[in-house]
């Protein structure tokens, strides 16, 4: 049953604060629940900011980390398993296409086709000479190294403008932290930490990652900034380190390469260059670079680890053999 | 009856959750995916009022904070949602919530949960996006949750209202 409610004089809302959930004539009812309301209040508020400062610095030495650690190893398996339902559900999409959609991807592929063999057959010369030069530089670098394959199952939602993304390989399938992530496309991003079941991948477009690039075309070096953002929106900034250089537009950029492979293992493609500012003052170079891999669509990538690492599941060595 | 309620509002949480992070994101706009738990907690709030909701937003702004692929500084989305839970419990009524009154206070919600996290972002120098994105995610993400508002806090308000105390309204 609901009682009347007693006439009072109209106050703000905001000003009044807290509706007792008893309304009733009994005041000092009403001005304990006020209190006690203000209390709880505090109490949550400061726990709050007790755990900020705790975490001010997350990494390794954060002393929130065996939480996150825990929370992880509940959650992979949840979130894996969520994801495992829903992906048939979403590659529903795919056959809706229709036919008319079918035969404009045909020409349009048929066309581009042409298009590459035309460039092909003028650089093949060049492309022979490059493709002996890099098997030599590269062989040291590609032998020793497998991909562990996995999926992507959740990604950190843009509100919190961190691109993270969970994988179903952790520590079980051979998985460590800062290890390259890639795809067909390219480079994703690196490991951040594991779980025995699945592992947090920090996306190459996170404003907080930084990856060494190298420039196709002159080989020239710089960084790589994520801009934050995901789709057409999720672009990088690089910055050469030769501030008087700049590269081109076009221009194809891969990694750089850390010592031991440690997080990033060189000479992954990155993206291409889209736009070259100038500025004059600073004497400075920024080139905007599209990625190639589409963070929006990530689904199957695979982990670089050491050859012979130990997994639950097929390790692809650098030959293609499955392991 | 305590510990049911505890656990079915945690067990509210849970689901929105994995729906915001494993289920979504495959919809999402540019990786704006709809705010599930800040809905369940101002449901609460418009049901039970804000001391619940703010210990709820706490809980549910935790697990955000630690499940995985979060990697912010913990206790950012915790003082968001403690903060919605508190401003849409002020808007709690003894009688049957407006529909009008629910939009509005899932609109202002999200834009205080999400001004909250940034700002939060801001003062610990943690991830945070430009004014240009920031605004983009503000307006983005606030359109979601109004538009998943019919969906989600009806079947939400009437589960917490039935687990409700009896006599405490």
């Amino acid at each position: 049953m609901r009682l009347p409610r007693p006439s009072r004089r109209p106050v703000s809302r905001l000003l009044r604060g807290y509706r007792p959930l008893r309304p009733g004539p009994d005041s000092s009812d009403q001005r304990a629940d006020r209190s006690r309301l203000r209390s709880r209040m505090f109490a949550l508020v400061l726990a709050c900011l007790t755990l900020m400062t705790l975490d001010h610095h997350p990494g390794a030495g954060s002393p929130l980390e065996p939480a996150r650690e825990a929370m992880g190893s509940v959650f992979g398996p949840v979130e894996a398993g969520t994801s495992s339902v829903v992906r048939p559900v979403t590659a529903l999409g795919a056959w809706f296409t229709s036919t008319r959609d079918l035969h404009r991807d045909v020409a349009a592929l048929r066309s581009e086709n042409s298009r590459l063999r035309a460039q092909q057959a003028a650089s093949q010369y060049q492309r022979n000479q490059l493709a002996e030069f890099q098997g030599l530089t590269s062989a040291a670098d590609t032998l020793g190294r497998a991909l562990v394959p996995a999926r992507v199952v959740a990604y950190g939602p843009a509100q919190s403008f961190s691109r993270t993304v969970t994988i179903d390989a952790g520590s079980r399938a051979g998985v460590q932290p800062d290890q390259t992530v890639l795809d067909d496309d390219g480079l994703v991003g690196r490991v951040l930490r594991v779980t025995p079941t699945t592992a947090t991948v920090l996306l190459i477009v996170d404003t907080e990652s930084v990856v060494g690039g190298r420039v196709g075309a002159s080989m020239k070096v710089g960084f790589l900034e994520g801009r934050g953002g995901l789709g057409d929106h999720g672009t990088l900034d690089l910055q050469l380190v030769d501030q008087s250089e700049a590269p081109a537009k076009g221009d194809t950029i891969v990694t750089w390469g850390s010592q031991g492979g440690a997080p990033y293992v060189s000479g992954v493609p990155i993206g291409r260059v889209t736009a070259v500012y100038a500025s004059l003052r600073e004497s400075s170079q920024r080139a905007v670079i599209s990625p190639f891999v589409d963070f929006a669509a990530l689904d199957l990538v695979g982990v670089v680890v050491p050859s012979g690492t130990h997994s639950d599941r097929g390790v692809i060595e650098a030959d293609g053999r499955l392991q | 009856m305590r510990s049911v309620r505890v656990a079915v509002a945690a067990a509210l949480v849970v689901v929105a959750l994995v729906l915001q992070v494993a289920v979504f994101p495959h919809v999402a706009w540019e990786g704006i995916v709809p705010d599930f738990c800040l809905l369940v907690v101002v449901a609460a709030a418009l049901v039970r009022g804000p001391a619940f909701a703010a210990t709820l937003g706490f809980g549910a702004g935790l697990l955000l904070d630690l499940a995985p692929p979060a990697d912010h500084v913990v206790g950012r989305w915790a003082l968001a949602l403690v903060v919605v839970g508190y401003v849409a419990g002020l808007m709690r009524q003894d009688t049957r919530t407006p529909v009008t009154t629910v939009i509005a206070t899932v609109a202002a919600s999200s834009f205080v949960g999400t001004s909250v996290y940034a700002l939060t972002g801001l003062v610990l120098g943690d991830a945070v996006a430009g004014s240009g994105d920031l605004v983009r995610v503000l307006l983005v993400s606030l359109l979601w949750n109004v538009l998943l508002t019919p969906l989600v806090l009806p079947g939400v308000m009437r589960l917490l209202t039935r687990l409700e105390p009896a006599g405490a309204r």
